[in-house]
């Protein structure tokens, strides 16, 4: 199909249309609202159903209800929404149900604010609910790649019978880009859905539940979810590297929209004869914690520069993936602000000419004991 | 002639069913379930007129109602 | 010849042959039994999902013999509202006390039945946490003694008990809304009748429903079974009258 010029939030509606998920229910809030105006409009044309709930507790509920018939369904919302879903989310998780949540952060905590932030990583990766389970969670940095994802999304979620989590910050749900939708959402193979809840017809009765009263029965499911999760860690795991070399003399981590922006800057540095690389995860659980650590080791790699519109979230996870191995800086705007390219070239030109400074000062040390000698 | 049979490993001994029943022939055993209560048996079928009645009341329908030849409804149920 | 002999009263087939975990005098198991009654007679048993609340009857999947969802605790209407919607082919019905329906599932249910969704909920008014051991619930009496008015209700410290059909009746939607009881053979032949009544009219796709049955609670209100149904009888008809609330489709309705 043609490129289209489409706002973030109704190309990641469409998306959804496009993998089969005809089936929305939401709650307005800023700054996703778009998503439910938008698919008001577009179910009934596609014979979805859409609806409305009375709060986000609400339609995470009327999820999990939906999300037990074996249909795709999926709801979007911004981060005081998301909070309200964590005890449903929880339960779909436990209950092995295929859902897809979109999260198009805006500022926290709180009432916090509706421009664009990225400080709900640690709900999202680190679990916002109870008890031992994880989502998938994709992060896109383009319009294009928020519809390629939404589509994976439900492919994932069926695949793995977990929820699955895209976020994006504001910009991804505002901003407009060309985007292309495929004709056909090719997928490959999935299994089945006997599980799903159909009646009890020609076969035993069927239960969508996530209580195991018996501890034994508990904790089998829950091992039964971390080899979901381990299975995720071995085939899931989805990056991007920008203008990542060997002559590279600090290397970036960053995602989503902020990743964009460190791109403008690696650009501009090379210009001026700076070689700076992008790690760009895509996935944020599974996180892509050796390819981080390859890359980070490499000895031209002075430091590690983690970038997030956040007070460091994601930090915590490159961290983990370096092990001390290499020193760690961190650079983040938070509360709504977006850092510009400027504000990411200064801040590497700070660390490399303090560098370049503590080469001078060395030098100005040795050549001073060399006088004294 | 109608005749209850009580699930003897159903039974919680709650005695709701002795209540209820308009004949007053069932009683509770002097003997306990698998479970440990004293389950409610009848003590003179001769005299049941199946109404049902300690069925209905039943909460853990312990008690089956069976006649032999025609059966009156008494009540819609 | 002998006459052969023919059952009139046994087990519906869409409850399951499993000795509950409720207990002794416990009139969960005869509003679990009129459900299952209701769902044969109408022959809706492969076609009917039930969904869970979180309080005694949480385990209410292991005694019906039909697919089940269960949900967090007050969010069934949710849960049905959204099956119902992607199957308005499938006969839904909640089950939820009066801790799930009214405390914290207030919401869900307010806006389930605004919205019409034409699923089932089966509401046990028992005037107490029962699987807690015997709180304080929205819809406890005047000076009832609970685990948490260890001195009686206070009216003045807590708000008045909630009578929630007729709460539900003032909505503006077209509803069946009807509060019965469970405390002797009578009520519970009359309140099977509002039973079938309900999944007549989700049968029909014709609204919401909602029947509040009154029952009792042997342990946590201190009594025995007998007891509890003379306790109900004199103190919960009162406040909570019986009888239809809302009927917008039958004869007086206000459609």
């Amino acid at each position: 199909m043609a490129k289209v010029l489409m706002k973030g939030n109704e190309a990641i509606a469409e998306a959804a249309i496009k993998a089969g998920a005809k089936n929305y229910f939401c709650y307005p809030i800023t700054p996703q609202t778009e998503v439910a105006e938008y698919l008001a409009k577009r179910m009934p044309e596609v014979g979805g159903v859409f609806l409305q709930g009375e709060s986000e507790l609400a339609v995470a509920n009327m999820l999990f209800g939906a999300a037990a018939t074996g249909k795709r369904v999926f709801t979007t919302s911004s981060s005081p929404g998301i909070s309200l879903m964590q005890e449903a989310i929880s339960y779909m998780a436990g209950a092995e149900l295929p859902t897809v949540i979109v999260n198009i952060m805006r500022g926290g905590p709180g009432l916090g604010g509706i421009l664009p932030a990225q400080s709900d990583y640690f709900q999202s990766v680190k679990g916002g609910g109870h008890g031992d389970y994880r989502l998938l969670v994709l992060a896109p940095s383009t319009i294009q790649e928020a519809v390629d994802l939404m589509m994976l999304s439900f492919h994932l979620a069926d695949k793995y019978r977990n929820p699955v989590m895209m976020i994006g910050d504001g910009m991804i749900g505002q901003m407009m880009e060309p985007v292309e939708f495929p004709d056909k959402f090719e997928e490959d193979e999935l299994p089945e859905k006997d599980w799903a809840i159909t009646g009890a017809k020609g076969r035993k009765p069927k239960v969508a539940k996530s209580l195991f009263l018996d501890p034994h029965a508990l904790e089998d499911n829950s091992w039964k979810l971390h080899a979901k999760y381990e299975e995720m860690k071995k085939h899931e795991i989805r990056f991007e590297k920008y203008k990542m070399s060997d002559k590279n003399e600090i290397m970036l981590v960053a995602y989503g929209t902020m990743a964009r922006i460190c791109q403008t800057a690696i650009d501009h540095l090379e210009s001026e004869g700076i070689s700076v690389g992008l790690f760009r995860p895509i996935t944020l659980f599974p996180f892509p914690l050796q390819q981080i650590q390859d890359e980070a080791v490499k000895k031209n790699i002075k430091k590690v520069l983690v970038i997030e519109m956040s007070t460091a979230q994601m930090m915590e996870d490159v961290e983990r993936a370096i092990l001390g191995k290499k020193q760690i800086d961190f650079y983040g705007r938070t509360g709504g602000i977006v850092p510009s390219p400027e504000e990411v070239v200064n801040k590497i030109k700070g660390m490399v000419a303090k560098k370049a400074k503590s080469k001078k000062t060395a030098a100005k040390k040795t050549s001073k004991s060399k006088k004294k000698a | 002639m109608p005749s209850v049979i009580i699930d003897k490993n159903h039974c919680k001994g709650c005695e709701l069913c002795v209540k209820a029943c308009p004949q007053q022939i069932l009683q509770m055993s002097k003997t306990i379930g698998v479970k440990g209560y004293f389950y409610a048996e009848l003590f003179d079928s001769s005299r049941c007129i199946g109404c049902k009645l300690c069925a209905v009341t039943c909460p853990d329908v312990a008690i089956e109602v069976v006649t032999h030849g025609t059966s009156f409804v008494l009540y819609d149920y | 010849m002998s006459i052969k002999e023919k059952t009139i009263f046994a087990r519906p087939d869409s409850m399951t042959d499993v000795v509950t975990h409720y207990c002794p005098g416990c009139t969960h198991g005869v509003i679990h039994r009129l459900v299952a009654e209701v769902i044969d007679e109408m022959g809706l048993r492969e076609q009917a999902v039930g969904v869970a609340p979180v309080g005694c009857s949480v385990l209410a999947y292991n005694y019906f013999n039909t697919d089940f969802l269960e949900a967090p605790h007050g969010r069934a209407p949710a849960l049905a509202t959204g099956f119902k919607r992607l199957r308005p082919d499938m006969t839904v019905f909640t089950y939820q006390g009066d801790g799930d329906l009214i405390s914290i599932g207030m919401s869900e249910i307010m806006h389930a039945a605004n919205r019409g969704e034409k699923f089932t909920t089966i509401f046990v008014n028992n005037a107490i946490y029962g699987m807690t051991g015997g709180q304080m619930a929205p819809t406890t009496l005047q000076g009832q003694i609970t685990s948490t008015c260890p001195a009686g209700r206070d009216l003045d410290k807590t708000g008045h008990p909630i009578r929630m059909v007729e709460l539900l009746s003032g909505l503006v939607t077209p509803m069946y809304l009807e509060r019965v009881s469970v405390h002797s053979p009578r009520h519970i032949i009359q309140a099977k009748k509002a039973v079938r009544k309900a999944f007549e009219y989700q049968n029909a796709n014709k609204c919401f429903s909602l029947v509040e049955v009154l029952s009792t609670c042997p342990t946590n209100w201190g009594q025995t079974p007998e007891e509890a149904t003379d306790w109900l009888e004199k103190n919960m008809l009162s406040y909570y009258p019986l009888g239809v609330k809302k009927d917008s489709f039958g004869e007086g309705g206000d459609r």
